[in-house]
């Protein structure tokens, strides 16, 4: 039985663990990360499951992460390179499509075609919701305040967060009325929203879509305009709500933190699963793994999700009931699958010309909110959507490195698909017959698609949680409802990446500011085990 | 090859053929999607075209609305600030409209017909607003901006070139008056008004009368000293007539990010448009009459006379103790007036109340150098320019 003493240890090689990794190293630190899978990035891989074909087979496209990161751990140096989105496109079944474009001008004309008033109408909503991101964006690099702390940090935090809101000009000028949008935009339902702009089926369809990605709510669902939101507030250099492909698919990202994590001294161990916290009178000190190796360090910073942190890899017994009681409560529903499709050429879309554009991104065929609220209406009863929401995309269109010339990879995010299968739960036979149930969908919209196919990977829920290690295969680590966001993420009294047990801290997108592919929550972490360790930081991030 | 203009970003303009090929600098932009000259050949002669000759420009790519309905009449008074109540037929007034908060949305200019007719030109797009605002009114909305064709014939002897064109008796049209004509077959509709401060008209036709009607005025103006002029030319002139640009000398209330950038008329020098004393009630009327009563506006637009030859582009302004006290929005050299001029937006109660000892801090490039220039500003009348033979009736002509 080997024993390793180090710094820090992280749990798990996700892009939060590595961003909170890279950042301690670079201050100094002698920092390990534990990785139970053979492979490093979590849910930001690249893999080749099929010769020749390279796939981003969990998350697919990258907006979120911060440029702050990005820029402080130097990730161009090894190798990241983002491809913004030329445009996206939702089919419609009478042969007509709907398009968004990189340009804005071109977007305008686009709406037009479906409603005059829609395409005006963007302008404003296009204002409203950036205007909301404007005041998000700085939030993001900020340790939630504690409200019930009367501590000087938590109080002037706690007045940081709202000079945010009421400050007049520079930080976010928001007047009255914007902060009453505020609180409508993150409690409305998107559907709501959406219909006080818009007045075609689909224009709200299309725009709908970001509002559900990833989620356990519907359209009609309160709270579901903030995930709009959420997946808006990113960025491609600058273009607030831009998506873009990381060259050579997501893995790029995770390797390119591991290359930073590398050159100032941290070290990533895969196949090295911790399986127990190790602690003693209420502190953490040290982990053990599968293989039966233990590893001691000053402080633990875990990168797994909340639940599984807390109730699978710490006794229960060292922590307090409520505490226990709480991460139990917190809600983490698996609503999302994929296909990610190695295919022998370009499938042809009739409904979007050739040459489009808005072809370049993602593409949809939702027609309608209505559409949309029953394809959630089958998840509620435990079964895939018939008629799923779709977010597919094929990165080789932009993005040299992820097929041979001429061949192509498509990644089929798709929306919703339950974790507790009804009438006997998961197995091969109904895996597969999940994923031939989207190829038939897809196929209608692309008649050469099926004869393209040469191998698929069909993805549920339970696969995320088994392989990936997401919780029921939740993408965010959480739902992304009010009550589980900033100073209530993940527990209320914990939001600031410290948790019961000393020495011990969480970087997980179960954390302020949540999920997808951002660093935000792994930067926020290190940020605060330095504090700790009264180690002074350098940097854009903070 | 034929291209799929589905998705095409600029639209071309019924007279880009021609436009495109008087162009000699191939100097394009985006003017609310449309891709139109930014400078023909020289923009200081194309300038002096609208002083001195007659300029023409393609204003095609600005919004034009139809309102009509049994209601028209009284939509309009309700959706803008000013008293059109006595507003004859064939006439066309200036108007600014605002938000329910007071704040303008935008300016333009209003076209009436009849009381059951009329036609809204402005920058910003508002067809939605239009409708928005139109509950309880029997009106309709058509957006005629792809559908109208628009020249702006400017300058000392555009009544002339116009008069060569067909327009018979053009001389008698009084400023803001209209009239429908009949050239080479096509309606026309012309109209005395234009964004140089100078005698001008605008005209308006069926796109497929575009090309004829460049072609036919551009040969009747041959001797009259006619010139294409670009969007550069045209913001020289607009500055020097102390014309307000949206988004550019405030922030249109809805394109506002920032809410604390929208201004209301008052605070722009628009408060002669808003009549209060309206009798019925406007958008934007609560608020403005209550930012009358309390007198707090926040802010001011003025024209400023500037010391030296440097134009002041994007100066901050300062009172004698060096405090920031508002920002130059245009700024430009003007070659008729040999007048270093400017147009700012100042916070009160400077450019009211104290208009001495007020200083600009320009930058001036000099091959890869600033020089700090520190110039003293006298707060004038907006209208820096405003020749007679603007509103002369009957209007010059040159035989």
């Amino acid at each position: 039985m080997a024993k390793n003493t180090h710094d820090v240890i992280v749990i798990g090689a996700g892009h939060n663990g590595l961003t909170a990794a890279s950042y301690m190293a670079k201050a100094g630190l002698d920092v390990v990360v534990l990785e139970k899978n053979e492979w490093i990035g979590g849910a930001a891989v690249s893999r080749e499951l099929y010769p020749g074909w390279k796939y981003s087979n969990c998350s697919y496209v990258c907006s979120l992460l911060r440029p702050e990161i990005m820029r402080d751990l130097e990730l161009y140096k090894y190798g990241l390179q983002i491809i913004p989105y030329e445009g996206s496109a939702t089919m419609m079944r009478n042969g007509d499509y709907y398009a968004h474009y990189h340009d804005h001008d071109m977007t305008i004309n686009s709406i037009r075609r479906h409603s005059h008033k829609d395409a005006e109408a963007y302008e404003r909503y296009s204002r409203d919701v950036l205007r909301q991101c404007k005041i998000i964006k700085p939030l993001l690099k900020m340790t939630p305040p504690d409200l019930t702390s009367f501590k000087p940090k938590d109080l002037f935090g706690a007045l940081e967060f709202a000079k945010h809101f009421a400050a007049k000009d520079e930080l976010g000028g928001l007047g009255e009325k914007e902060i009453y949008d505020t609180i409508r935009f993150y409690t409305m339902s998107i559907r709501d929203y959406l219909d006080e702009y818009f007045e075609s089926d689909i224009t709200k369809a299309h725009l709908a879509g970001s509002a559900i990605i990833g989620t356990a709510l519907g359209p009609c669902s309160p709270g579901s305009a903030y995930v709009l939101l959420h997946h808006y507030m990113g960025e491609v250099d600058g273009s607030v709500g831009a998506w873009g492909y990381s060259r050579g698919g997501m893995g790029s990202i995770t390797k390119a933190m591991t290359g930073c994590l590398n050159a100032h001294g941290g070290k990533v161990k895969p196949d090295n699963e911790v399986v127990n916290v190790i602690t003693k009178n209420g502190r953490a000190i040290g982990v053990a793994t599968k293989k039966g190796d233990e590893y001691y360090a000053k402080k633990i910073v875990s990168n797994l999700d909340v639940k599984r942190t807390f109730l699978k890899i710490t006794e229960e017994s060292s922590l307090p009931g409520e505490f226990v009681e709480r991460v139990k409560n917190f809600k983490i529903r698996g609503s999302s699958g994929k296909l990610n499709i190695a295919l022998d050429g370009l499938p042809e879309f009739p409904c979007i010309p050739e040459g489009d554009p808005g072809g370049g991104g993602d593409m949809h065929f939702t027609e309608t909110i209505e559409e949309m609220e029953g394809a959630y209406d089958d998840w509620k009863r435990g079964e895939w959507s018939r008629n799923p929401y779709v977010d597919m995309c094929i990165p080789s269109k932009s993005d040299p490195t992820m097929a041979a010339p001429g061949k192509h990879y498509m990644s089929v995010f798709i929306q919703y698909v339950p974790f507790n299968l009804a009438n006997g739960g998961w197995n091969e036979e109904r895996k597969q017959e999940f994923g031939r149930h989207i190829v038939d969908c897809i196929a209608e919209f692309s008649p050469n698609f099926k004869d393209l196919i040469n191998h698929y990977e069909v993805r549920t829920p339970l696969e995320l949680d088994n392989e990936v290690g997401l919780t029921e295969g939740n993408i965010f680590q959480g739902e992304l409802t009010m009550d589980q966001l900033m100073f209530n993420r993940p527990v209320p009294g914990y939001a600031q990446y410290r948790t019961p047990l000393k020495n011990m801290y969480m970087c997980s997108s179960s954390t302020h500011p949540g999920g997808g592919v951002m660093g935000a929550p792994g930067a926020n972490a290190a940020r605060e085990v330095l504090i700790d360790m009264n180690i002074p930081q350098t940097g854009n991030y903070y | 090859m034929n291209r799929d203009l589905r998705f095409t970003a600029l639209k071309k303009t019924p007279f880009h053929s021609r436009t495109s090929l008087a162009s000699r600098t191939n100097k394009y932009y985006n003017w609310n999607g449309f891709t139109v000259p930014t400078e023909y050949s020289t923009t200081e002669l194309e300038y002096t075209a609208a002083r001195n000759g007659t300029s023409v420009m393609d204003l095609t790519p600005m919004c034009k609305y139809m309102i009509n309905g049994s209601d028209a009449n009284k939509f309009v008074d309700y959706l803008v600030t000013r008293d059109l109540s006595q507003m004859e037929d064939n006439t066309v007034a200036y108007i600014i409209w605002c938000n329910e908060d007071g704040k303008v949305m935008d300016d333009g200019t209003i076209f009436k017909f009849s009381n059951t007719k009329f036609m809204l030109c402005c920058a910003v797009k508002i067809y939605n607003w239009l409708h928005d605002s139109a509950e309880g009114f029997d009106v309709s909305f058509e957006d005629a901006t792809d559908t109208t064709a628009a020249l702006a014939i400017q300058g000392p002897t555009s009544c002339s070139t116009l008069k060569n064109y067909g327009a018979d008796d053009l001389e008698l049209l009084k400023p803001f008056g209209m009239k429908q004509y009949n050239i080479n077959g096509y309606d026309v509709l012309i109209s005395r008004t234009g964004f140089t401060g100078d005698l001008g008209y605008e005209l308006w036709t069926d796109p497929a009368n575009a090309e004829n009607m460049w072609d036919s005025i551009m040969e009747a103006g041959k001797e009259l000293k006619i010139r294409p002029f670009g969007m550069h030319a045209l913001e020289m002139t607009r500055i020097e007539a102390g014309f307000i640009q949206t988004n550019t000398d405030f922030m249109a209330a809805e394109d506002s990010l920032r809410p604390v950038r929208m201004r209301s008329p008052y605070e722009i020098g628009m408060g002669w448009l808003v009549h209060l004393n309206k009798e019925s009630y406007f958008v934007g009327k609560r608020a403005l009459k209550k930012e009358k009563e309390t007198g707090n506006s926040e802010r001011c637009l003025v024209g400023l006379d500037i010391d030296g030859d440097k134009p002041a582009v994007g100066s901050v302004i300062y009172n004698e103790k060096k405090e920031d006290i508002g920002i130059v929005t245009a700024a430009m050299w003007s070659p008729t007036m040999k007048r270093n001029v400017a147009l700012a937006s100042l916070k009160r109660p400077y450019g009211i109340k104290i208009k001495e000892n007020i200083f600009a801090e320009i930058y001036h490039p000099e091959e890869l150098e600033y020089k700090k220039i520190w110039a003293k500003c006298k707060v004038v009348k907006r209208q820096f320019f405003s020749p007679e033979r603007r509103n002369k009736v009957p209007a010059d002509l040159y035989e």
